[in-house]
């Protein structure tokens, strides 16, 4: 867990890595790992292919709820320094206006909204995939290199309580895959 | 470079293999070419396989440059070092080193700020807009649009800082705590501006790193020792993991829903340090849609400028199509006309409002003695776009070319006739003076010209200038149903059942 060190299986063994020939091949793939019950278990494609996320059954993202607190306080942010500055910190009479014109706040308001949204949006998303982890046992197969040009690839991780070396392993070349390969950490 | 002809068979041959067979498979209008589903022209011509589109973007990178990138590359270098012994003049002898005057207290350096403002404004339009209006063309060019969005905002807020020739003080901009104990005044509009500009660059850095960590990632598995290491760095580990992806395109689309809000807000923003003054000339209601059309429409011609070159230099010429800039010219050719119609509608108020001021300014803009800006604006902003309505001229580079560098001009000189002919009638006469640019002016002006080129030579030697992992979802064979027609079939009870035809096992009917 946490930044550098990516959550891996306990032991040698990290799983079991198929590559298949097109994006549709792999989308049967993962409705079939999905439907076998496999929990711990990846896709890896040089694109987002779409629909891939139902295939593999996941649950849609919370990163928007990360955007919206972050976006609010953003915006709280914003109308606070505006408005303890132009109250407490500095009153000054601009055109006869009170001190808390909260019309004039509103740009400076916007602004930092949506500074603090997007600042959730991408360090959110950083942290919900975990990243940066600079290392990964796939890393050290020469074929997933493909995973990022034109390889279309299924994991299956060692410690998802239905892997089998043998059984996972033939799963994986029933569906139709390439090549199937155990890989260790 | 001319023409529409040479469309054909370059990604292929570079890339090796094409799919399917090969015979008019270059040709939008072939049937195996079309979409299969809404029987659209292919956006990527030649029909490449994935493996094709990334060999095309990343192979500029891992040779050697070319003569001629050094040529511009240097060349911009040495603008940049004109930059910098004017900005060091400046610094050392004052802002009289500039043509500026009483009353003429902005000239070419606030120009110069709305001018590079406004050039970002067509990156985050293709990158962020565009992506919500579901437009695919925009995957060839958005990675380099952005850039150039970066880059203009970098030549922009050189301009902020340096305008009051003391950059020791910048920091009263900011909302810091300081010695003297003083806020800022956070109801003008030049402290909204900090937050616009500064808030938009931030952003669209953001955004842009976003878009090319997997596209970091394909550099980083291409290449081996110290260049795999720094890509690796950079690209964070990423490994293609869908469940990445989603939270990915999760984050995608949320940035491109608060970039839109924000780039409209950005150009409104800088139009309000005029509008909210008190001066005929800039205190006009219409002033932030048209400061918004006439950024997009600078920015561009900012673009088309840029692809012309880029596609020639790095071979792009199947990623970056003909109908790519056929959509620009057109999108040049809207926002020209919505300049137009702002100009003619600034003069309409001037005199429906009855105010003698407001009348003096602009029959003073047309006729008065910067007349001469002010139709080098609507010559090159209002007249040379309507070239676009001919299809011959948005099918040719050559035109497509000059007519961006005419925008560009006649941008500039919007921003110029605005600032300088608004000031340099003042409301008395004996104020009355004329602006003429000094050789800082100008130096200083090409010098952010340097800048802009110089940073757009270093991202195209050394980033990918294409989203490959955007252009490789429009490919037809990305979609994991492959499209095809839908085949309607009818089951025994009559009812019809339409199926894509992969999965097509029509109840109880063969497939």
């Amino acid at each position: 867990m946490g930044l550098l060190r990516p959550s891996l299986p306990p032991g040698k063994s990290f799983g079991a890595l198929a590559e298949f020939a097109d994006p549709a091949e792999l989308y049967h793939a993962c409705e079939a790992v999905r439907d076998a019950g496999y929990t711990k278990w990846d896709a890896h494609t040089p694109f987002p292919v779409h629909g891939l996320d139902r295939a593999m059954g996941l649950k849609p993202s919370r990163l928007p709820w990360v955007v919206l607190v972050m976006a609010l306080g953003g915006a709280l942010a914003g109308i606070g320094l505006q408005g303890w500055v132009s109250t407490t910190a500095y009153p000054l009479v601009i055109s006869g206006k009170p001190f808390f014109s909260w019309p004039a706040f509103v740009p400076v308001t916007f602004e930092l909204s949506i500074l603090g949204g997007a600042l959730g949006a991408v360090f959110g998303m950083f942290a919900m995939n975990q990243l940066p982890t600079l290392y990964h046992p796939l890393f050290g197969k020469t074929s997933f290199e493909r995973a990022s040009d034109d390889g279309f690839f299924l994991s299956i991780e060692s410690w998802d309580p239905k892997f089998d070396p043998d059984r996972t392993v033939e799963l994986l070349r029933q569906l139709g895959a390439k090549e199937v390969e155990l890989v260790h950490s | 470079m001319s023409g529409t002809q040479n469309e054909s068979g370059a990604i292929g041959a570079k890339g090796g293999q094409t799919a399917g067979s090969s015979a008019g498979l270059a040709d939008p209008n072939h049937p195996e070419n079309s979409d299969p589903v809404d029987h659209r022209a292919p956006l990527i011509l030649g029909a490449p396989t994935f493996h094709a589109i990334t060999e095309v973007v990343a192979r500029p990178l891992e040779r050697k440059p070319t003569r001629g990138w050094w040529i511009c590359f240097l060349t911009s270098v040495a603008m940049v070092g004109v930059l910098g012994v004017s900005i060091a003049w400046l610094f050392w002898e004052g802002i009289g080193v500039w043509g500026l005057n009483n009353p003429v207290g902005w000239a070419f350096d606030i120009t110069n700020f709305v001018f590079w403002v406004g050039i970002g404004h067509a990156g985050t339009l293709i990158s962020a807009i565009l992506f919500l209006f579901r437009q695919k063309w925009r995957t060839s060019i958005n990675r380099s649009a952005e850039a150039m969005t970066l880059f203009a905002v970098m030549c922009a807020l050189i301009f902020p800082g340096i305008h009051i020739g003391r950059p020791w003080v910048a920091y009263w901009m900011f909302p810091i705590p300081n010695q003297m104990a003083m806020w800022p005044q956070f109801r003008s509009p030049l402290m909204w501006d900090v937050f616009a500009v500064s808030i938009y660059g931030s952003v669209s850095a953001l955004f842009w790193f976003v878009g090319l960590v997997p596209d970091l990632a394909t550099i980083r598995d291409r290449s081996t020792g110290l260049r795999r290491k720094i890509f690796g760095a950079l690209a964070l580990g990423w490994r293609g993991s869908m469940r990445h992806w989603q939270h990915y395109e999760k984050a995608y689309l949320i940035l491109a829903g608060l970039a839109t809000p924000l780039v409209l807000s950005v150009h409104s923003i800088v139009s309000m340090d005029f509008a909210t003054s008190q001066l005929p000339g800039w205190h006009t209601t219409i002033f932030p849609p048209y400061f918004v059309a006439g950024a997009i429409f600078s920015g561009f011609a900012m673009v088309v400028t840029l692809m012309v070159i880029t596609r020639k230099a790095f071979g792009l010429e199947e990623i970056i199509t003909m109908k790519h800039f056929d959509y620009m010219a057109k999108i040049m050719l809207v926002t020209g006309m919505m300049v137009g119609y702002a100009y003619g509608l600034e003069f309409f108020i001037a005199w429906f409002s009855g105010s003698a001021y407001e009348l003096f300014t602009f029959k003073n803009r047309a006729f008065g003695p910067y007349a001469w800006a002010y139709w080098t604006m609507v010559s090159c902003n209002v007249l040379s776009p309507q070239l676009f309505w001919f299809k011959k001229v948005r099918g040719s580079l050559v035109w497509l070319f000059v007519l961006s560098i005419f925008v560009n001009i006649g941008m500039w000189f919007e921003r110029f006739v605005i600032i300088v002919t608004s000031l340099h009638r003042d409301f008395l006469p004996s104020s009355w003076f004329y602006f003429r640019p000094t050789l800082f002016d100008v130096s200083t002006m090409i010098g952010s010209f340097g800048l802009f080129f110089m940073m757009f030579c270093l991202f195209v030697r050394f980033l990918p200038v294409v989203a490959t992992a955007e252009v490789k979802t429009v490919l037809p064979q990305a979609a994991a149903h492959p499209p095809q027609a839908p085949v309607i079939q009818f089951d025994e009870q009559g009812g019809r059942d339409a199926t894509d035809g992969r999965f097509g096992l029509a109840p109880g009917g063969a497939a």
